[in-house]
C-alpha cells in the first residue's frame, strides 16, 4: 500500500507449464492418457463419459474435478511435454463439455432456490460472512503450523494464476463495465508493479512457509474441494453464456476477503511466518476492502442496468461460489479436527529453504 | 472531460462505507504523517473503525455496539 512495501528483491518464479498429474480414476486416466499423444486424432476408445442424471454423486469425484482441471488448464499455462494444440482439440472439448453439464447441473442443484441478487450480496455483506466455522478461524485460534502450508497448498492452485479466470470475461461485457472490472484487475496484476502481482505476492508467501512457489507443483496433493473452488472460476470465465455467474463469482471472492485475509495474516504471525508469509493477506485486507467497492458499484450495478436479464446469473455465480467454498471448508475442518492432513499427498518442501 | 484536459480525480461517497479516492494520492494525518498510496483506487476509512485507518479494512460492516 505505501511506498515502503514494495520489495526490493522481487520473487519472480519460471514461466514454466506444470507437470501433468496422476490420474484419480478412469475419467482423469482417459484425458492423460490423450494428452500423452498428439491432438487432432479419434480416441482409441470410447469416452468415459458420465451420464448427467448421474451428476450429484460423480460431480465431486477426485475423478471428474481432476479431468475438468486438466482440461481448463490446456488454456492456461498447458502441461510440460503436452501439444498445445490440445486447447481446441474438438474431441477433448467434447468430454469437457459433459464433465461441465454434470458439474453445472450440481451447481444448479446445491444453490437451488437462488436468491435475489439484492439479497445474495447482503448476504455477503454480513460483518462474517465465514462465521466462526471457518478455515480461517480455525487457523488463528486452533491452527498448527502444518495446517497452515496445507491451506496454502490448497490455494495455490489458484492463487499462482490469481485474477487468470477472470480476465476471460472481459471481451464479454458492455461499457462501462468492462472498464470498471479491468481496473480491479490492475490492481490484481500490481498496478503496474509486476513484482506486485497478487500471484507473485502468494508465491513468496509459500517460499516463506518451506513451500516450492512453482506453478501447479501441488496438483497431485490438492484433493476435489479445492480443485472444484478453480473449475468453478474456469468454467464460468470461458462460457459467454456464463459471464453474469462470473461476475457473481468475483463480486464473491472481493466481498469476503477482508474479513478472512485479517484473520489469516494474524493466524500465520501467530504461526511463526516473516513478512512475506504475511504479506498477500496483509494487502488483500486493504485491497479487497476497495475492490469490492468497485465491483458492486461500477461493475455490477451498470451491468445489470444495462442487462438486466443477466440478474438471476449473478446471483447464481455468488451462491454457487458459496457452494463450493463451504464444501471446501467442510473439507479442511474434518480433517483438521480428526488430527488427519487434508491433503490427498504430503507435500514435498522446497527443494532448498 | 475530453482527452485533452487534465483529468480531474475522482471523489465518490458511498453510502455506508468509505471514501473512494482516485489514486495514486497521499494522505496525510492528524499528526503530520504523509502516507504515500498508488493503488488506482484508494478507500479511505469513515467510520474510524478500520484497524488500517486511514484505508478501509471493511471494519464498517460491523454493526455499531
Ligand atoms: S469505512 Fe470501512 S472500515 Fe471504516
Ligand atoms: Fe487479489
Ligand atoms: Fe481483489
Amino acid at each position: 500500500m505505501t511506498a515502503t512495501a514494495s520489495p526490493v528483491s522481487p520473487l519472480l518464479p519460471p514461466h514454466l507449464p506444470p507437470t501433468l498429474p496422476h490420474p484419480r480414476g478412469p475419467l482423469s486416466a482417459h484425458v492423460l492418457d490423450r494428452l500423452h499423444g498428439p491432438p487432432g486424432q479419434p480416441p482409441a476408445g470410447p469416452l468415459p463419459a458420465p451420464a448427467p442424471d448421474h451428476a450429484p454423486p460423480t460431480a465431486w469425484d477426485d475423478d471428474l474435478q481432476l479431468a475438468l482441471y486438466l482440461c481448463y488448464e490446456l488454456h492456461y499455462r498447458g502441461f510440460a511435454g503436452v501439444d498445445p494444440g490440445w486447447e481446441w482439440d474438438p474431441d477433448l472439448l467434447r468430454l469437457r463439455g459433459h464433465l461441465e453439464r454434470c458439474f453445472l447441473t450440481e451447481l444448479r442443484r446445491v444453490t437451488d432456490p437462488l436468491p435475489l441478487p439484492d439479497e445474495a450480496l447482503a448476504g455477503l455483506l454480513a460483518a462474517d460472512p465465514g462465521g466462526p466455522d471457518s478455515p480461517s478461524h480455525h487457523l488463528l485460534t486452533a491452527g498448527e503450523r502444518r495446517q497452515a502450508a496445507e491451506y496454502l497448498v490448497h490455494r495455490s492452485l489458484y492463487h499462482l494464476k490469481e485474477a487468470d479466470p477472470q480476465m476471460w470475461v472481459v471481451p464479454r461485457l458492455p461499457h462501462p463495465a468492462k472498464a470498471a472490472l479491468v481496473a480491479v484487475q490492475y490492481d490484481e496484476y500490481g498496478s503496474g508493479h509486476p513484482e506486485r502481482a497478487h500471484a507473485l505476492l502468494f508465491a513468496r508467501m509459500m517460499a516463506d512457509f518451506g513451500l516450492d512457489p512453482a506453478y501447479g507443483r501441488y496438483l497431485d496433493a490438492v484433493p476435489a474441494p479445492a480443485l472444484a473452488v478453480v473449475n468453478l472460476m474456469s468454467m464460468f470465465g470461458l462460457h459467454r453464456a456464463l459471464r453474469g455467474a462470473l461476475v457473481g463469482q468475483f463480486a464473491a471472492v472481493e466481498i469476503t476477503s477482508p474479513p478472512g485475509a485479517a484473520r489469516l495474516a494474524e493466524a500465520f504471525e501467530r504461526l511463526g511466518a516473516g513478512p512475506d508469509g504475511t504479506l498477500f493477506y496483509r494487502e488483500h485486507v486493504v485491497a479487497d476492502a476497495v475492490h469490492e467497492q468497485q465491483v458492486r458499484l461500477t461493475v455490477i450495478d451498470p451491468l445489470l442496468a444495462e442487462e438486466p436479464e443477466l440478474a438471476g446469473d449473478v446471483a447464481f455465480g455468488i451462491a454457487a461460489t458459496g457452494a463450493v467454498e463451504d464444501r471446501l471448508a467442510r473439507h479442511l475442518l474434518t480433517a483438521w479436527r480428526a488430527g488427519r492432513s487434508s491433503l490427498r499427498t504430503a507435500p514435498r518442501p522446497a527443494a532448498a529453504a | 472531460m475530453s482527452a485533452t484536459e487534465p483529468r480531474i480525480p475522482r471523489v465518490r461517497l458511498t453510502e455506508r462505507g468509505p471514501v473512494l479516492v482516485d489514486g495514486p494520492v497521499e494522505v496525510v494525518l492528524p499528526d503530520g504523517t504523509a502516507m504515500h498510496c498508488d493503488r488506482p483506487v484508494v478507500a479511505l476509512c469513515t467510520c474510524r473503525r478500520s484497524r488500517r485507518f486511514p484505508f478501509c479494512d471493511t471494519s464498517h460492516r460491523r454493526r455499531r455496539p
